[in-house]
């Protein structure tokens, strides 16, 4: 068989877990039952339904899981469309890992970490705090700051409750934006209630979640004397292929797929305005 | 070097075809030139340049990457058909030789490799013809190539009146000269007629294109300069200029249902559209302004960034000859980056 980048592997789903009423996660493992690739956390990966396309996706779980690799994705569009009507033991492609990732074995290391996540912007975010989860002794305090519109759109909720909020040395502060009769925690946008909680400037933020939560969480960030030097987000763009060619993901002198996606502030504040 | 009299041109094609599949440049009904395959009776292009660029001998408008075959839920991934003989491609300009260049730092020097094209690069022997004819439009030299040197392949060819010249370059070039029926000529036999190539560069309209506003490290300086919105307005967004540019990298991939099998193909693309870059979440290029900043600050700034310098331009002249409403590079370039 021909070998090329742009040529996908066989992948299975085994299971399809229903999160939200918009979001699934995905288990996908290759064709010879093993887990496809190794990657970072942050890293993304290429899934395709043949006849219908093909689109880039954010890998959720860690890199520590070794029987398989997971997506969370939630139905906007033709791909994710097809991919939630599916049934497990469908066959798809995959091809990847791509992208930089987070720094977690340099730049986060002996660092506080505080995850700030919105919807379904959780789903990267995942892969790298079940990572720090495991490797625990490298890091220092992780604090994840959750919100979604309601009790149902929270992604991964039960994982949350049952793993990381009885965990030592990980606080987890959930939102949601309107008051509901079963939530007894915390209402209100994310970015208020991160700068309710008044973080200590020495922490690394990793951000991800719709462009206005970033908007305003980086700005209230910015007034608590953050560097945006320690602050990192992911960037989203049109991808086809995935390696720094098709030309969807350029900003400035950089591809999204390849440089990024993830990114720190000050690095983008080097690059135009248009992502 | 070696010669040979243009009456016996076709006796020298016909003896390559022996040995390669030969591309010429040959003028169609409509007096566009495109490269195609050469066959008894097939008279060589005069004209200047092909219509559309040679980049498609390299990267094609359109080729398949796959097939895959979907029962149920079973999936199988096939091979698509890959073409394995070797082929000439012969009156390449110097200009579109430089394409090459460009398109190779993408295709065949950046990991990982690009199979289809660089398969192709490696199965080709170019012949690069100099230029006795350069039109107004032609503003090669301002990217430093010099119409005259017929440089950038593995054969570089000059043509006068009666003859025609082929000096080997490299090993493959050597190897396709090798039992043509050609005859020795002096090196210096071509020194006149590059001479009098230069003396026409010389006199075209363009010659004196600046390119110092533009360059690797630009983007701050460049991009939110006000005169993108006035050279854009008019833009049909049409993507010609993309289409014939022998530049242009950008792809889409797309899958075919045919029943049977679904083929995923690569196919040309434009960032002058606008579901180039349109998302489900959004759309980063929102106006036609943005799209053309992209295509411009790519060739001029964005791509000697990215590689030493090299301007992803060769000043070819086909968009300036084909834009609808005469919108360019040439006007950009003058352009942008003169008010303060």
């Amino acid at each position: 068989m021909y070998q090329d980048a742009l040529i996908p592997k066989l992948g299975v789903v085994t299971q399809i877990r229903v999160e939200t009423p918009d979001v699934k996660t995905f288990r996908v493992i290759g064709i010879d039952g093993k887990k496809p690739f190794v990657h970072i956390p942050g890293q993304c990966a290429m899934l395709s339904i043949p006849g219908v396309g093909e689109a880039l996706f954010s890998i959720t779980s860690s890199p520590t899981v070794e029987e398989f690799i997971e997506f969370s994705i939630k139905k906007c569009g033709c791909v994710t469309d097809w991919l939630h009507s599916m049934e497990e033991g469908q066959e798809i492609t995959i091809r990847g890992p791509y992208g930089n990732g987070f720094p977690v074995d340099t730049d986060f290391v002996g660092k506080d970490l505080l995850f700030v996540a919105g919807g379904i912007g959780l789903a990267p975010l995942h892969s790298v705090i079940n990572y720090c989860r495991a490797h625990r002794e490298k890091y220092g305090k992780i604090d994840v700051v959750y919100g979604s519109r309601s009790m149902a759109d929270l992604v991964d909720y039960k994982e949350i409750l049952d793993d990381w909020m009885k965990e030592d040395g990980i606080d987890v502060h959930l939102t949601i934006d309107n008051a509901q009769p079963e939530w007894d925690g915390h209402v209100g946008f994310v970015p208020n209630y991160v700068t309710e909680l008044n973080p200590d400037v020495s922490k690394t933020v990793v951000m991800c979640g719709p462009p206005v939560m970033i908007k305003f969480t980086l700005a209230g960030l910015m007034d608590l004397g953050f560097d945006r030097k320690n602050i990192y987000t992911t960037l989203e763009l049109k991808m086809k292929c995935a390696i720094g060619r098709c030309g969807r993901c350029n900003i400035g002198s950089k591809f999204v797929c390849k440089d990024g996606p993830v990114f720190r502030f000050d690095e983008l504040d080097e690059l135009p305005n248009e992502y | 070097m070696k010669k040979i009299a243009k009456a016996k041109i076709d006796d020298l094609f016909k003896a390559i075809s022996e040995k390669e599949v030969l591309y010429l440049p040959v003028d169609d009904a409509q007096g566009q030139a495109a490269f195609i395959p050469w066959k008894k009776g097939l008279k060589m292009s005069e004209d200047l340049n092909t219509g559309r660029s040679a980049k498609d001998l390299f990267f094609p408008q359109v080729e398949s990457l796959v097939n895959f075959k979907m029962d149920g839920k079973k999936l199988e991934i096939i091979d698509a058909a890959r073409e394995k003989d070797p082929f000439v491609i012969f009156g390449v300009r110097p200009c579109d030789a430089k394409s090459f260049e460009i398109l190779d730092k993408v295709f065949y020097y950046s990991e990982p490799v690009d199979s289809f094209y660089i398969d192709r690069r490696d199965r080709s022997t170019v012949v690069v013809l100099a230029c006795s004819a350069p039109e107004e439009t032609c503003f090669c030299q301002a990217f430093g190539i010099d119409q005259s040197e017929a440089a950038g392949g593995d054969v570089s060819a000059w043509m006068d009146g009666e003859t025609l010249y082929l000096k080997a370059v490299t090993e493959k070039g050597e190897a396709l000269l090798e039992g043509l029926p050609l005859e020795d000529a002096d090196d210096k036999a071509v020194d006149g007629l590059k001479k009098d190539m230069k003396a026409i560069m010389d006199k075209l309209p363009l010659k004196d294109l600046d390119l110092s506003k533009f360059g690797p490290g630009k983007t701050q300086e460049l991009f939110d300069d006000p005169a993108w919105a006035r050279l854009s307005e008019s833009c049909l967004g049409c993507g010609t200029c993309t289409f014939v540019c022998p530049t242009c990298q950008c792809f889409d991939i797309k899958d075919f249902d045919g029943g049977k099998q679904i083929r995923r193909f690569r196919c040309w693309d434009s960032c002058m559209y606008s579901d180039f870059t349109q998302m489900s979440a959004g759309q980063p290029r929102p106006t036609q302004k943005e799209r053309f900043r992209q295509r411009f600050m790519h060739k001029l700034v964005y791509y000697p960034d990215m590689h030493e310098g090299m301007f992803s331009c060769v000043g070819c002249g086909r968009c300036l000859r084909k834009c609808p409403i005469h919108m360019n590079i040439v006007k950009v370039i003058k352009t942008i980056g003169e008010e303060k």
